[in-house]
């Protein structure tokens, strides 16, 4: 009976040992330049933390930048769980000036720590937290999905365009609102499935990969040749679907062709999202002594949004052109990007040339 | 297969047996096990360690048959914990399914860190490969052989080699014998414990196959979270199939089509809420259990710990 005491400890041990193991933290590398200002500034990383390829990389970047312009070493926690939010924000809110918190999800757990700090200064991405020593950080994805739409409305041969999303809701809703004006802008024709929704689809999820392989095909087999996604990882099962079916998919937040490489045949483009423009100019405001707090949008205009480095690989020159044009215009304030979807109906966009 | 595409009715059918196939491979798995008298709802959890070794079974040798082998070896290891757990420390079988879940979801994060040296997802693997342009040459049809994947015939055939051996063979008398009354079985001289560790192993061998489904037959890669759920609606359709191999597949089938049908659905633009198109395969499977299924028993020993020489 011992025997089996001891065995049910050590089996109970182990399973419990494997629910942590995750946590383990990487050592911050040494050595750099010298320090030329005296800020600290730090970042907590959501569940995806550092390697992800993705939002916490790009964040992690711009501080980067920072430390080689300024010489101020980023300081960051990671988060392996959303129970870490909270401890980590308060943790870094205790000894840095200035504190990132990296995706929407951590939006309650900062709002927390920095009425309990208000002398501390944040920072939060893709949420908006009115308090007056917290800068909110987000982007405009309507606008960065236009140019994927001028991309597609050009691209498609059959004049069936296609979109899936990750859960149906207002941010989301931005990417789809943002990529069916830009198909209308270019080709009104492929631009009509995606208004009356009949060549819109959306998972329930960002994580099913292969729920999004299913819904992809359903898109092409119903005719569409060009596919925009804004689910996640149920994107992966769009270019799996897409490389299966010889067809044209377009990419999310990152260039997708370079962190999902077995797809880069496929991907005509990615809409991507420059956190580290945010983490960066966050960042150079408070060393140079004008950090505000408040709302600030990150779009076009302040390269917070773009197509992707590799787009020229799959697409042709005069559509990419074209695409800069689209967006010049977006810039000089002469298109506005609707952010609703029930606004594209009433949207036109005017000649570019 | 690039040129054209294919009805949609065939679209459908094919949509649905490749969204059933993980979930028949899992019910099945939760068969064996629960017809030997331990319930076992850690389906999930396995799933998730076979999805995620049938890809560095891949990676590592190139070779997308020995990631199958993989899968099938480290859902039969996961399942062995749970089997030692359940069988001779007589833990309570439900927790011991917990911590797998729990337990799985951790390890695999951990290893994708350790193994591939990135977070969330692995690298692209060699997927299973499957002749989609000789199966289209088939008569009739061979449209709809061409969307399906390997893993589609290999649940079907052995939801048909279960069935025979759970009510045709001396070994599926016993299986069932000690599900329903293990001291009886006992008596006999059938070796009550030996008979539940197959089982529960057993399960794991085909949870894994369920995990490999989705990892290389597929996608060709694991990433966190794919398998999102599909073990609970397997365990969900072995009990809607009445611990029978033929009706979990049932169950499977109908679940999957409600699926396909909702992706389909969602193109005709109804004024609908997205959330509605989601909850229809929910819906219509409480439905069919509630209205057609009937009651449903269980093994009668089913999550029971067996000891031997109590009375």
């Amino acid at each position: 009976m011992k025997m089996k005491k001891a065995l049910a400890l050590v089996l109970s041990a182990s399973l419990i040992a494997g629910v942590f193991t995750g946590c383990a933290k990487k050592g911050g590398e040494q050595g750099g330049t010298q320090p030329k200002s005296n800020v600290k500034i730090g970042m907590v990383t959501d569940q995806g933390g550092l390697g992800d390829k993705s939002f916490n990389d790009s964040a992690y970047e711009g501080l980067k930048r920072i430390e080689k312009d300024f010489g101020v070493k980023p300081d960051v926690l990671q988060s392996k769980q959303q129970e870490n939010y909270e401890p980590n924000l308060t943790q870094l809110g205790q000894r840095d000036d200035l504190t990132f918190a990296i995706g929407f999800l951590m939006e309650g757990s900062l709002k927390n720590v920095a009425q309990k700090m208000p002398d501390k200064k944040f920072a939060i991405i893709d949420a908006v937290v009115d308090l007056p020593n917290v800068m909110s950080i987000t982007f405009k994805e309507e606008e960065g999905s236009f140019l994927m739409g001028v991309i597609a409305g050009k691209m498609t041969k059959t004049n069936k365009v296609g979109f899936i999303g990750g859960i149906d809701m207002p941010l989301i809703q931005k990417f789809e609102a943002g990529f069916v004006a830009g198909v209308k802008a270019v080709n009104p024709q492929a631009a009509e499935g995606l208004m009356n929704r009949s060549t819109v689809k959306y998972a329930g999820s960002f994580t099913d990969s292969n729920k999004g392989y299913e819904l992809a095909k359903a898109l092409y087999n119903d005719g569409c040749d060009v596919v925009y996604h804004a689910s996640g990882a149920v994107g992966l099962g769009l270019f799996k679907a897409a490389k299966e079916m010889k067809k044209w998919a377009i990419g999310v937040d990152q260039d997708q062709a370079e962190t999902a490489p077995d797809f880069k045949d496929v991907i005509l483009s990615s809409m991507i999202k420059r956190v580290d423009v945010g983490t960066y100019t966050a960042s150079k405001n408070l060393i140079e002594g004008n950090f505000k707090a408040g709302h600030m949008v990150l779009g076009l205009k302040e390269d917070g949004v773009g197509y992707a480095p590799t787009t020229k690989n799959n697409t042709p020159a005069d559509v990419i052109a074209l695409v800069d044009k689209y967006a010049q215009a977006i810039k000089d304030g002469k298109i506005t990007v609707p952010e609703k979807i029930e606004d594209v109906k009433n949207f036109t966009a005017p000649e570019v040339k | 297969m690039a040129n054209g595409s294919i009805p949609v009715v065939v679209a459908l059918l094919a949509a649905t047996f490749r969204l059933a196939t993980p979930l028949i491979f899992a019910a099945l798995g939760g068969v064996i096990s629960e017809r030997s008298g331990v319930v076992n709802i850690g389906l999930e959890g396995i799933m998730i360690v076979g999805a995620f070794f049938a890809v560095y079974g891949s990676s590592l040798t190139g070779n997308p048959w020995v990631g199958l082998l993989f899968a099938v070896i480290s859902g039969a290891l996961v399942a062995a914990i749970h089997a030692v757990l359940s069988i001779n420390l007589k833990a309570d079988q439900t927790v011991s399914g917990v911590a797998i879940n729990l337990f799985a979801g951790a390890l695999t994060s951990f290893l994708i860190f350790k193994l591939f040296g990135r977070q969330g997802q692995t690298d692209g693997v060699a997927a299973l490969p499957y002749p989609t342009e000789a199966m289209a040459k088939i008569p009739v049809i061979g449209p709809f052989l061409a969307e399906l994947n390997w893993f589609v015939f290999m649940a079907i055939i052995l939801v048909f080699v279960v069935h025979y051996v759970l009510y045709y063979t001396p070994l599926g008398l016993r299986i069932r014998a000690v599900g329903e009354h293990p001291k009886a079985a006992d008596t006999l001289g059938i070796n009550v414990y030996k008979i539940r560790y197959l089982c529960v192993i057993m399960s794991g061998v085909f949870a894994g196959l369920g995990g490999a489904t989705l990892s290389i037959g597929v996608m060709n890669l694991f990433r966190e979270g794919m398998v999102s759920g599909r073990g609970f609606i397997a365990l969900a359709a072995m009990i809607f199939g009445n611990w029978k191999p033929f009706g979990a597949m049932g169950a499977s089938f109908l679940f999957a089509f409600a699926q396909a049908f909702e992706i389909l659905a969602q193109k005709f633009g109804w004024a609908l809420p997205t959330e509605a198109y989601l909850a229809f395969p929910y819906i219509l499977t409480m439905l069919a259990l509630a209205g057609f299924v009937g009651k449903t028993t269980p093994p009668a020993a089913d999550g029971v710990p067996y000891n031997k020489g109590e009375r």
